[in-house]
């Protein structure tokens, strides 16, 4: 047992464990129900777990620092609102200036909330739960409560989710799913190589430490939180790719997915630990679930909400009692030094005596 | 000495300066809303008021205790979603409705133990548990009712939110006035707010004195249940009918009255006169901004802002202090070396 420990990391085997349940998931539901495994129904998720996959990179850069990003389903809904009324009125706008535009949108807003959390030194949950208001009180004043429908877009933007860039017997690589890949490689790369990326765990993982070691901690967490607006950005452009119309209440919810799929992906609230690779992991098994549930007789779609408190609840505690323990026995091989044991509640404590 | 100049603020500190603050805020919205409706200060517009968002005041008073010992609980809106779904549940099966209510407020005690029990003896983060509850919970809800709305309760329940109890007073704002009474004696004069307190400002000392720190965290808990179980119903009882998102999006409202009232978000300090106070001040601004004819989303808009600001304020401040001491004091060491003559080093924190 002892060799398996030690060849994988905790972390690694909570990825591992996950891509198994997965796999499980889509055995036990294609014994339920027929014509489940087909070409159709993987299209469908592909498009569904695009969006809430990037919603999910863009959280797990903020949960790294030990933050959260409530505001991300209101990012999305102005984005696409906005990009949406922007195309309608100026129909011949290039798509990478649409895209460009997007990602600036969410851009702003995201500025807004790293100033407020980075600098202000408010924490995350008073401002991002206050921006998720404010954003979204905005979006509905500006609006008018008047939707965008599919019918003023230009013709590209309605074609975008169609158009298959390689099709494999039915299997369709959508255009939102590369989309997704590709921000999903990006970022874990910059997780694991770049210094960016390993300052935002340094951060997470012990704050007073980083920032005793001369981190720049409020650059990195005002960064954090910018590149989530984008990301927000970019995904609120895909989603008006994806449904065309947008009401005034476009992407609410989307925070708790995205917060869903980052826990249930191993990114841990504490900080410090997670990847991207962990967060796609964790926003398929959330698409697969919801999709699935429903197409079985006995579940209704009311159900959503119960279910998915209870999959953040249930990774929450899973996390918290095993991988500690996993750990322990990790570094009793003799892997891990023994500082990176340490108790989060005691650098807590510490930073509040600070 | 330092000591010996006019403070200010350390003056201002000492007479429980936010709360002096508060006061002059509160005086001037009034002011401002008696110009623009001369019937603003009549005891029956002021009643109906609080009688508007009284749900939310109360469960201002829990979470208030939550917060300054170190949590937070963001489910108590679905935990009053969840108790007034079920009890329209139960009364559309055809349960008495007495029943009804008793058994729900054991389904709001019951979402507390549940809170409770994972934060306080799992000790999982309170912000992600109660996280998960507010969609946990709000999922629920939905799953009693589905998208139907309930209505035609009993008489005797629709009297409790809508006619008036004694004078000009109805049962809920008098049910939170001896609330608030009770919350005052235990947080402000009692060995167990001390204990609440304590908590708050470090845990780990507290368990080290012998506060038995989980017991405490999840009596708390189930009080912010069991109270939020009571508001949702009392929330029922005012409309007359309940849907599934009944109570949608109140956390923030109630967690801008603590925090507006001088409670710190870290833990540990604020009072509950200066909550009251912040109730005043939400409840008046929200008045002038109907009566200044601003639309509810508007209205919510503004509220998250004075959330934002109800922290970063007094974070500045204190920022701001911290500076000016750190700077007096280097002043001050870099005069009495000089006078010395001797080669120093400056230390900076």
């Amino acid at each position: 047992m002892k060799r398996i420990y030690g060849r994988f990391s905790p972390e690694q085997i909570r990825v591992l464990f996950l891509m198994l349940l997965i796999v499980l998931v889509v055995v036990i539901f294609s014994i339920q129900i027929d014509d489940y495994l087909t070409a159709n129904f993987f299209n469908r998720i592909s498009t569904s777990v695009a969006i809430i996959a990037v919603l999910a990179i863009a959280q797990t850069l903020v949960f790294l620092t030990r933050n959260f990003d409530l505001s991300l389903g209101s990012i999305v809904g102005v984005t696409a609102y906005i990009i949406g009324q922007q195309l309608t009125r100026i129909p011949n706008m290039h798509p990478v200036v649409t895209v460009i535009f997007a990602i600036g949108l969410g851009m702003l807003m995201g500025t807004i909330n790293g100033v407020l959390i980075a600098y202000g030194r408010v924490p995350s949950i008073i401002i991002t739960i206050s921006t998720l208001a404010i954003y979204r009180s905005f979006l509905v004043e500006y609006s008018h409560a008047i939707p965008i429908t599919t019918n003023n877009l230009p013709r590209w933007v309605v074609e975008l989710n169609k158009i298959s860039l390689l099709t494999i017997g039915g299997l369709e690589l959508r255009v939102l799913f590369l989309i997704m890949i590709v921000i999903v490689v990006i970022f874990q790369l910059v997780l694991s190589y770049l210094r960016f990326g390993r300052r935002l765990y340094a951060i997470g993982s012990n704050p007073v430490a980083a920032k005793v070691a001369g981190f720049p901690d409020r650059n990195i967490v005002f960064m954090a939180f910018l590149l989530s607006g984008a990301l927000g950005g970019l995904a609120g452009f895909m989603y008006l790719v994806r449904f065309g119309n947008i009401m005034v209440l476009a992407g609410q919810g989307l925070e708790f997915a995205s917060i869903a799929a980052v826990v249930v992906g191993g990114v841990s609230n504490m900080g410090g630990s997670g990847t991207a690779i962990g967060a796609l992991l964790g926003s398929v098994m959330i698409d697969l679930l919801e999709n699935s549930l429903y197409r079985t007789m006995a579940v209704s779609e009311f159900w959503r909400g119960a279910i998915l408190g209870m999959l953040i609840l249930l990774a929450v505690a899973i996390d918290h009692v095993f991988i500690g323990r996993l750990r322990k026995i990790w570094a009793r091989a003799g892997f891990l030094m023994t500082q990176s044991e340490e108790d989060p509640e005691k650098a807590e404590v510490s930073s509040h005596v600070e | 000495m330092l000591n010996n100049k006019k403070n200010f603020l350390g003056k201002l500190k000492r007479i429980g300066g936010w709360e002096v603050f508060l006061l002059v805020i509160l005086a001037i919205i009034v002011f401002l809303n008696t110009l623009r409706a001369p019937n603003y200060l009549t005891i029956n517009n002021q009643v109906n008021l609080f009688k508007l968002s009284i749900e939310k005041i109360i469960i201002a008073l829990t979470m208030t205790f939550l917060i300054i010992n170190g949590e937070i609980d963001l489910s108590a809106p679905s935990i009053m979603g969840l108790a007034a779904c079920f009890s329209a549940f139960l009364y559309e099966n055809g349960m008495n409705m007495g029943i009804a209510v008793v058994l729900s407020l054991l389904v709001g005690l019951a979402c507390g133990i549940f809170n409770g029990f994972w934060i306080a003896y799992v000790s999982l983060n309170s912000l992600v548990v109660t996280l998960a509850m507010l969609i946990g919970f709000r999922g629920l809800a939905r799953l009693f009712l589905e998208d139907r709305s309930i209505g035609y309760f009993p008489d005797w329940f629709n009297f409790i939110g809508q006619k008036n109890l004694i004078g000009p007073f109805p049962f809920s704002l008098i049910l939170f006035f001896i609330l608030l009474i009770i919350a005052i004696i235990v947080l402000q004069f009692s060995g167990f707010g001390r204990r609440v307190y304590v908590i708050g400002n470090n845990k780990e000392a507290a368990r080290y004195s012998g506060v038995n720190v989980k017991r405490i965290k999840f009596h708390l808990y189930m009080a912010s249940g069991f109270i939020s179980a009571l508001a949702g119903l009392l929330l029922a009882a005012r409309y007359g009918a309940v849907r599934g998102d009944t109570a949608t999006g109140y956390e923030l409202d109630i967690i801008t009255m603590a925090l507006l009232g001088g409670v710190s978000i870290f833990g540990g300090s604020g009072t509950l006169w200066g909550v009251f106070l912040s109730i005043m001040i939400i409840l008046n601004i929200r008045n002038g901004m109907s009566l200044a004819s601003f639309s509810g989303h508007y209205q919510t808009g503004v509220i998250g802002v004075i959330l934002i600001f109800s922290v970063l304020g007094p974070n500045i401040a204190n920022q701001f202090i911290a500076w000016s001491k750190r700077r007096k004091r280097m002043i001050e060491e870099q005069k009495t070396c000089e006078s010395d003559g001797k080669e120093v080093i400056i230390e900076t924190k």
